[in-house]
């Protein structure tokens, strides 16, 4: 090796042929090899710490000339074992773990658990209804955020830097909306199996209205920068398309099934948290192809606002409701307070529970150490996550912890339609087709 | 008493000999899977609460009885209407509703048929494979491994549960890859994951472990790993291993 050769990016002779290590300013090295070979077929190794994958996503591609013939994933970069862990925390414990699944929709990971174990405990009609109202209003918020990183990271992905600016400057208000109530920007653990963990903090529902309000003035700046934009529908038309029956095939649910025109949506095929009593329509749009996929995020976002105010008004209409189940025996008993600094322990509780009640500092230990029983059975309850259906299968013996739950994650069943929707095109439009399915590899590999 | 009589036995009988401490019998309705033994989950230590000795059976939702209730019924006989056609009529081994959610329990060797039966029966019409999911049941004798497919019929608006459990010692059952082409990385988790073996899928490797991984993660068996934590002089175990409600 002579001193100008970069000892990381070297060829090796392999029995599969040459392999070049790229690794960035090789390129006439890799021409120069390359032409020595008189075949066209290149295989290329694409992430998984690659920009444009949309995550850490190992893509296999083959390729002859610039035309992709075969395309394949591998995955399982992000496995980190949340099914497992969460056999070994009591049920309540379980949110937490799976809020990090699909870390950009955590609130339907949380809800999807939570609804599943409720149905086990048959406690589905004891839930109150303001931790229903306020379950809809943090998912259609989340819906929004998270539509707003499709958007924004398909974008930057095809070199539209500005739409990666705004969607991340508007993805920004959400995640304050969050943090005002719940804590916490990501990895909530706030939908719980009975409820939700806290009351919705006061000056909440002016900041709310106020988000959007803002969203109505935002909203059309992405229309106007991308819904005829020349350069992003060349781009985004035609591309990655897939038909009704393909993705009844591959089992897609979401954003691509609904771009073949098939008004399927859960919160309207099989409402949870009340959904059948919101004022919405189910986008769709005809093209079967990732600028249609777009359109369709942008209007459910529209779709989501009109959802966050009214249940914004409702509950205006709820004030000192409770967000958790009656039921001592489940309901998770603790509560936190905003103190000077920071959110921590509420003095009242302690009070109640150190100094008032016997009973209260029972069920409170009880819960907090043991945990509540849930009988024996499995329950699926799916629920409409921005990328499709996402379901958790929740398998109980008896006991205080998840036998098994399994997550059925719309990114990884969507995640197998890259081969059919990218193949016999140019490799520039397997960048957009995959950003058109959003996957979000945290959900991929669980 | 007499038994207060220096030198003479109490005439009573061991705690868990009277009849008010018999275990109750159990409901036909359910079925039994195995025991859960004591409350606190310790082993080998002295047992002073008197609760190390429970034992109480862990029992799953029973067998319904024909009729079933609402479209229960009417999945359940289309089912058995097309599975006689397609000269299968003894595939499917029992029928469980719980919770408003129906699950039929398969035959491993009539799963293809079944699958085929619900996809394309104009009356049941499951089009859509939401997923396999596998669950591993260490104490169901000679059924250890179950796989779970979820299914959506999107004409009808229904969803049923197709369940199969294999042996352990003989973890193979058919792939329904042929009819749901969703199940490929599905049946590739759950082999992954569990070690069931899916017979006709196009190329079963593992998906989430590395290939050279050992061991089945997701099995009872498979510990979860981690290392007892110091923490302010005390040590703090790792997750399996510590003191829990079982």
């Amino acid at each position: 090796m002579t001193a100008d050769q970069d000892m990381y990016a070297s060829s090796t002779e392999t029995t599969e042929g040459r392999v070049f290590t790229v690794s960035g300013q090789d390129w006439d090295q890799i021409a120069e090899g390359l032409a020595e070979d008189d075949s066209d077929r290149i295989v290329v190794n694409m992430g998984p710490q690659h920009p444009s994958t949309h995550g850490v996503l190992r893509l296999i591609l083959e390729l002859e000339g610039e035309t992709v013939t075969e395309a394949r994933c591998g995955i399982g970069y992000l496995h980190t074992g949340i099914e497992k862990n969460m056999e070994f925390r009591s049920w309540v414990q379980g949110v937490t773990f799976c809020t990090r699944m699909d870390y950009l929709s955590p609130f339907f990971n949380e809800a999807t658990y939570s609804l599943g174990v409720e149905r086990l405990l048959d406690i589905e009609d004891q839930v109150p209804e303001k931790a229903d109202v306020m379950r809809v209003l943090l998912m259609e918020l989340n819906r929004i955020s998270s539509h707003l990183v499709a958007i924004a990271t398909g974008g930057m992905e095809i070199g539209a830097l500005t739409v990666m600016t705004v969607g991340f400057r508007e993805r920004e208000l959400v995640l304050d909306l969050f943090e005002l109530i719940t804590g916490l920007r990501m990895n909530h653990a706030f939908i719980r199996p009975g409820g939700v963990a806290q009351d919705l903090p006061p000056g909440a529902l002016d900041e709310i209205r106020a988000f959007v309000a803002l969203m109505r003035k935002r909203l059309p700046e992405y229309a106007a920068l991308c819904n005829a934009n020349p350069i992003f529908k060349a781009r985004l038309e035609n591309v990655g398309t897939l038909d009704l029956e393909g993705c009844v095939a591959l089992g897609l649910t979401g954003p691509v099934l609904r771009s073949t025109g098939y008004p399927w949506d859960l919160r309207k095929s099989e409402p949870y948290c009340g959904y059948e009593t919101y004022d919405f329509d189910v986008q769709t749009w005809d093209t079967a192809d990732s600028y249609g996929r777009f359109r369709i995020r942008l209007n459910e976002m529209w779709e989501s606002l009109k959802i966050v105010e009214q249940a914004a008004d409702r509950l205006a209409g709820l004030e000192g409701a409770p967000v958790m189940i009656e039921d001592k025996k489940i309901g998770w008993p603790s509560q936190l307070a905003i103190g000077s600094d920071g959110m921590g322990n509420s003095l009242d509780h302690i009070r109640h529970i150190m100094g008032e009640s016997m009973e209260a500092l029972i069920h409170h230990f009880k819960l907090v150490t043991e945990g509540f029983r849930v009988p024996a059975g499995q329950a699926y309850v799916p629920v409409e996550s921005p990328r499709g259906e996402l379901g958790a299968h929740v398998v109980s013996d008896g006991g205080t912890r998840p036998f098994r739950a399994h997550f059925r994650d719309p990114s990884f069943t969507n995640l197998q339609a890259t081969s059919v929707m990218s193949e016999g095109g140019m490799i520039s439009d397997v960048i957009v087709a995959i950003a058109s399915i959003d996957p979000v590899m945290g959900g991929v590999d669980r | 008493m007499s038994g207060d009589e220096p030198g003479k036995a109490p005439d009573q009988r061991a705690v868990d000999e009277s009849p008010e401490n018999a275990p109750a019998t159990l409901d036909p309705e359910v079925r039994a899977v195995g025991a859960r033994h004591g409350m606190f989950g310790t082993k080998g230590s002295g047992d002073t609460s008197g609760y190390g000795g429970l034992v109480q059976p862990v029992v799953y939702p029973g067998l319904a009885r024909r009729p079933l209730d609402g479209w229960h019924e009417e999945v359940a006989s289309a089912l058995d209407a097309a599975l006689a056609a397609a000269g299968v009529s003894d595939a499917v081994e029992g029928i469980v509703v719980h919770r408003g959610e129906i699950t039929f329990h398969v035959r491993r060797d009539g799963l293809p048929a079944v699958a085929r039966a619900l996809r394309d029966d104009p009356s049941l019409r499951f089009e859509v494979l939401s997923g396999v999911s596998g669950v591993h049941y260490p104490d169901d004798k000679d059924r250890e491994l179950h796989a779970v497919y979820h299914l959506l019929s999107m004409t009808w608006n229904r969803r049923i549960r197709v369940e199969v459990a294999v042996p352990d010692a003989d973890p193979h059952l058919p792939s329904v890859v042929a009819t749901y082409p969703t199940a490929d990385w599905h049946e590739r988790e759950t082999y992954d994951m569990f070690g069931l073996v899916f017979d006709g899928h196009p190329a079963l490797t593992r998906i989430l472990m590395p290939d050279d991984w050992p061991g089945r993660p997701q099995r009872k068996d498979y510990p979860l790993g981690g290392i007892p934590v110091e923490y302010k002089g005390g040590t703090v175990p790792p997750p399996d291993q510590r003191r829990s409600y079982n």
